[in-house]
């Protein structure tokens, strides 16, 4: 027997090209003949297009132009509602708004052809943010801006109020937020009627751009084929706007007859490709003098932009994460996504619930104070339980002890003598510092019957050798998909580590395994892929191979196989955990096959000359089910805590009638090296039966608490209430003057 | 405007060619001398991902016209990576979880082995200003740190954590 | 890359000489590029409007920091790592030295000037607070001569200045009359590197001759030596009201106007109270 592979920090699958230089990424290649291509955007945020001018001192001829009219197929980008055109036609609904591509042998000549394009736009009158859409003076989308609605009921939230001993209400927004992947959004495409459209490029979901490309083009399934390159970052970046790139890039390459490269520049790709959705949150609830949450009203709205993209889905998580991990007999959650005249937001790790859950644990300390309690305590008093109940009537039947988790981060943190000595020294002191915390879990893999929706598929193949290779359309983008899935296959087949290797995803060679999203890569394509392996070892059992062989034996036995019968793969398809049941009218049953759940708490400094904040010392305690990769792993919660202090203190969008005025690294400012506090990572791990080697998802969660947590250590520290994000130095100031007015 | 020549040595080897006077490095090093490990993060020296040696000292390439490269020596990602002596470097970054999606890692590397070679054994807040010039989405940095903290004092192999 | 590269047009003259000679015969049609770390950003958003650029990063006469009796005098050429690794200068300029280890990374401090911080103008650039309140001064060189003006009298309006088409920015002199003085420096810019500054103080003071210099970045369409303040401090007048009525902060997309003047006027207070 080979040592175990799992809960081992192996090293990274692509990590040595990465570390050479090696390792190829879309803008490294190049193809013979290839061309360049750019887009040409809306200047306005809504109108008419009056006239498209085309400056005479450009020698236009030697360009390939592609307006809305060239288009072979449907004029739209295939994903939901399919209302966002991949070239706007006659009106623009918001700035950037792509309107004609140009491509050109010469890069530099390029940028000149773009600059002298001139689109002229009759304005119509636009809506900048969620409360003059909700208000419904302008409508941008539909009937009344509303893209979707939802709604969650559990127990009876109206009679709930005249029992409660306390009501508290609270309103929290946040801002939008941009991914902000270090490899800018790129894609290379080869196109003909005869061949077909085949792309290269940055991407997390392969099947997403091939199904919006045979829409575009009228093509069926295999003249259309979409190959991931070694992806830079995407964070839900590269979920759904990929699209949009690699269909203009094939509109250009099927015109000139030229394979045709697309690279954003940075203040292209920050103005026009999506961010986090705005949102605003409401919160009404209702306590016993003892600390017992009786009832929980929650409206929450998040801002989609001008097309629908994927916010309904962004809206349901968000929507499902809103009550938290509390035990709550009365809760209703009302939500909208509505239109605004901004580019449209998209997925963002975390896909609505960092949003809502900001809003849920900074009301908590709010309802916390109100009640003269501890946060801790009065999380403690309601934190659900085995058996229990979340807001969409999911009956908890993990084992979890939200409570363990709470003692393990007080204990790490040091949380109560710190805030004790805190609160003595606070006073005197240039230098404030406090502690927060925040509780919370989120929902592995897609929401309700998505899973099965997505009926995903992986296969496992072996060569006469014994070496496995892994085909999966789950791509590799920096979190480690490589690695783990390789982890599992050898694990599972008990062969060495480097006998795996994972085909570069390739919609040609691989099946859909679904999107790269949605924290489901290890815990359902994991899964997957465990059991393609267990398939393959089972056709071999049947074939000679001995239940305890060696590497080699196994090796032996694939060569007979291969050699008597041929080609040696297995597949697995999807199937959902026993017991699992969703009711999508309703909104109810269970919202996910499992939760990761955590307990962050943050200490974090505030300078009272200059009103910063800074985070000093940080502890992410949460369960994950059993850990594959322990670096792998804490890179992750250490990645997403450092987004998550970004989100929640440096990171602002600046908004100029719906466009991204501060569209440079420059100007929207991430943490650097100086930044980071250090993190302590925790993990206490209940193995999930349904989960690969017990793994569940871990990708978004930590996107999740460190913000509230941030803001509940500055109110700590300070005495001072945000409720929005990001909580910068100028609103931090402007909230002390209004409390000294 | 016409192209002039430029002469400079890369990696130890002499090339000539013709540029534009103010082509960025960048693009002379991934478009001419074809050396695609350098990468473009953001084009306004703000990222680090593009990284390089010139004549020694860290610069960001994407902020040096090429006039200003003629007669330079020139160190990119693919230098180092032949090099033996900076094994230590990569096998750190390898077993800390120094490198994720990989796009920044060129030039933390560049950065890295910058600092190294002026002070083998820094503290943490010495790695953190030497690195705060190269942007990281994907670690949190941690892991980064204490790839390099590693490779300096040149620790023994073994689990990276713990 | 935004612009039209072919369209631009370095030259690289060998000497001091050359440069001013170039500079004379054409005066306007060249202008200066030192280590590129301002105009390369701009080149890059397309946003360079002049095309013709002088490269006077080689030029050694424009390099080196000589310390004498009463000055010590740093060519403009001085990169943030020059003045960084110069420990003479840190100890008796340690406002130089923090403004340097605070101007972006390590790549940007390599190739970024004292000089080119000084000439690009830029309101939020972080050495010339400190140089101002040293009381630098600058010498501008050009075929016709040179001359030295004080710093403070150098920066004439926003992104406008003392310097002739045909002059180039040579020497930069601080006295070395504030070694017992207390030195106060502080860059607010949110994150704690790589930033532009929202507001920048620099400030020097003598308690036991009650002497004192301030100098703001970021507040007013140029760095400003605060003149009124320090005088309102010498005459024991309210310094803060004093500094309000000095600075014009602006809001954009980094800051607000009210968050630069009431950080400014606490930084001035623990100035005062250092």
């Amino acid at each position: 027997m080979v040592q175990s592979l799992i809960g081992v920090s192996v090293p990274r699958k692509e990590g040595r090209d990465k570390l050479t230089g090696k390792a190829l990424y879309v803008d490294d290649l190049r193809f013979e003949g290839m061309i360049y291509g750019a887009t040409v955007r809306s200047p306005a945020p809504r109108g008419r297009i009056k006239a498209i001018r085309f400056d005479p001192q450009i020698s236009w001829a030697e360009f390939t132009i592609v307006r809305a009219s060239d288009i072979p197929g449907a004029n739209h980008i295939a994903l939901i509602t399919n209302d966002q055109p991949c070239l706007a036609d006659s009106v623009v609904n918001h700035p950037e708004e792509p309107v004609l591509l140009l491509a050109h042998p010469d890069r530099y000549l390029l940028e000149e052809a773009r600059r002298a394009v001139t689109v002229e736009i009759d304005p119509l009158p636009a809506v900048f943010s969620i409360e003059e859409s909700l208000r419904g003076d302008t409508i941008v989308w539909g009937d009344d801006n509303v893209f979707q609605k939802l709604g969650v009921e559990k127990g009876n939230v109206d009679s709930a109020w005249s029992d409660a001993d306390l009501i508290v209400e609270g309103e929290y927004t946040t801002g939008a937020q941009e991914q902000l992947y270090i490899e800018p959004q790129g894609m290379i495409a080869t196109g003909s009627a005869e061949w077909g459209v085949t792309v290269w490029g940055s991407m997390q979901c392969p099947y997403y751009v091939h199904k919006a490309l045979k829409t575009l083009f009228g093509l069926p399934d295999e003249k259309v084929r979409i190959i991931q390159t070694e992806t830079g970052g995407g964070f839900g970046g590269k979920e759904e706007y990929p699209s949009m790139i690699a269909a203009h890039a094939a509109l250009l390459a099927w015109k000139s007859g030229q394979p045709v490269k697309i690279i954003y520049d940075r203040a292209e790709d920050m103005a026009a490709t999506t961010k986090r959705h705005p949102s605003r949150t409401r919160h009404r609830t209702a306590v016993s003098r003892d600390g017992k949450l009786l009832a929980m009203e929650i409206d929450f709205v998040i801002d989609g932009g001008a097309y629908c993209t994927l916010s309904p889905v962004v809206l349901s998580r968000g929507t499902i994460h809103a009550a938290g991990p509390y035990q709550c007999p009365n809760v209703r959650i009302t939500s909208r996504a509505v239109a605004t005249s901004a580019p449209p937001h998209g997925a963002f790790r975390g896909f609505g619930a960092p949003q809502s859950i900001f809003a849920l644990e900074r009301q908590m300390d709010k309802v916390a104070a109100a009640l003269g309690l501890e946060p801790d305590e009065f999380r403690r008093r309601n934190f659900l339980k085995t058996g229990e109940t979340t807001a969409t009537g999911q009956v908890i039947r993990e084992e979890i002890d939200l409570a363990a988790l709470l003692d393990r981060a007080l204990r790490e943190s040091d949380y109560h003598a710190k805030q004790a000595r805190f609160a003595r020294e606070n006073g005197r002191n240039r230098i404030r510092r406090g502690m927060g915390l925040a509780a919370f879990f989120h929902g592995a893999g897609f929401t309700g019957s998505g899973e099965r929706n997505l009926a995903s598929v992986v296969e496992v193949e072996a060569t006469a050798e014994g070496r496995i290779r892994i085909l999966a359309s789950s791509t590799e983008m920096g979190q480690g998909t490589n690695t783990i899935l390789t982890q599992i296959a050898a694990e599972t087949l008990g062969v060495p580590y480097e006998w795996v290797a994972i085909a570069q995803p390739d919609t040609g060679e691989v099946p859909n395994s679904g999107p790269t999203v949605a924290s489901r890569t290890c815990m359902v394509v994991g899964r997957l892929v465990e059991s393609a392996a267990l398939g393959l070892k089972q056709t071999l059992l049947g074939a000679g191979l001995g239940s305890d062989d060696s590497p080699e034996g196994f090796a032996r036995a694939c060569r007979e196989y291969t050699a008597r019968r041929g080609v040696l793969r297995a597949r697995s398809h999807y199937e959902a955990p026993p017991g699992v049941s969703w009711d999508d009218e309703k909104y109810q049953g269970d919202a996910y096959g499992t939760y990761a759940w955590a307990v962050h708490v943050a200490e974090v400094s505030v300078d009272t000359v200059t009103c910063e904040a800074s985070v000093e010392d940080f502890v992410a305690v949460q369960e994950v089910g059993r850990v594959i990769h322990p670096v792998l792993a804490r890179g992750q919660i250490e990645g997403g805590v450092a987004q998550a202090i970004g989100y929640a203190l440096y990171e602002n969008v600046v908004w100029r009638d719906g466009r991204m005025a501060n569209a440079q690294m420059t100007n929207y400012i991430i943490p650097t090296a100086a930044d980071v506090p250090p993190i302590r990572v925790i993990f206490e791990e209940r193995p999930y039966p349904y989960g690969p080697m017990g793994a569940k998802g871990i990708g978004e969660l930590p996107m999740d608490g460190p913000a509230p947590a941030i803001l509940n250590a500055i109110e700590s520290a300070t005495g001072i209430s945000l409720a929005s994000l990001p909580a910068t130095p100028e609103a931090l100031m402007a909230a002390l003057e209004q409390v000294h007015a | 405007m016409p192209k002039v020549p430029i002469a400079l040595s890369v990696n130890g080897e002499r090339r000539a060619f013709a540029a534009w006077p103010m082509a960025r490095l960048l693009d002379v090093i991934r478009q001419e001398l074809g050396l695609t490990g350098t990468k473009e993060g953001c084009g306004e020296g703000e990222c680090g991902a593009c990284s390089v040696l010139l004549d020694g000292r860290l610069v960001n390439s994407c902020l040096v016209p090429a006039r200003q490269a003629d007669g330079a020596e020139i160190t990119t990602i693919e230098g180092i990576a032949r090099r033996r002596e900076w094994d230590g470097v990569r096998k750190a970054f390898l077993d800390c979880g120094g490198a994720q999606c990989g796009i920044c890692t060129p030039g933390m590397i560049l950065a890295t082995v910058s600092l190294l070679g002026q002070n083998p054994n820094p503290s943490e807040a010495d790695v953190r200003r030497a690195l705060a010039g190269n942007l990281c989405r994907c670690t949190g940095y941690l892991r980064i740190f204490e790839a390099v903290a590693r490779a300096g004092r040149r620790n023994p192999p073994g689990e990276c954590l713990q | 890359m935004r612009a039209y590269i072919p369209g631009y047009e370095l030259d690289a003259p060998r000497t001091l000489g050359e440069a001013l000679g170039r500079l004379a015969a054409e005066p306007g049609r060249w202008r200066p590029f030192a280590g590129g770390t301002d105009l390369m950003v701009l080149l890059e958003a397309g946003k360079l409007d002049h095309r013709r650029f002088l490269s006077i990063w080689r030029l050694n006469e424009l390099q080196g920091i000589e310390f004498a009796a009463e000055w010590v005098t740093l060519g403009c050429l001085t990169t943030y790592t020059d003045v960084l690794r110069h420990d003479r200068l840190r100890r008796e300029f340690p406002m130089l030295a923090a403004a340097a280890a605070e101007t972006g990374g390590v790549a940007t401090q390599n190739r970024g000037t004292l000089g080119g911080n000084i000439a690009n103008a830029s309101p939020a650039a972080d050495t010339p607070p400190a140089l101002l309140a040293y009381d630098a001064e600058v010498e501008l060189v050009s075929a016709r001569g040179a001359r030295w003006l004080p710093y403070r009298e150098f920066h004439t309006g926003y992104k406008t200045m003392q310097l002739q088409p045909d002059e180039l920015l040579a020497r930069i002199r601080l006295p070395r009359s504030t070694t017992r003085f207390k030195h106060y420096y502080r860059k607010v810019g949110t994150r704690k590197a790589q930033a532009i500054s929202k507001v920048c103080f620099a400030g020097v003071k003598n308690d036991a001759t009650g002497e004192v210099r301030i100098a703001l970045g970021s507040v007013a369409p140029v760095p400003l030596r605060c003149s009124k303040t320090e005088a309102a401090i010498r005459e024991g007048r309210d310094a803060v009201a004093a500094l309000a009525s000095e600075i014009a902060p602006i809001g954009d997309t980094r800051s607000t106007a009210a968050y630069r003047l009431r950080v400014g006027q606490n930084l001035l207070q623990e100035f005062l109270h250092a």
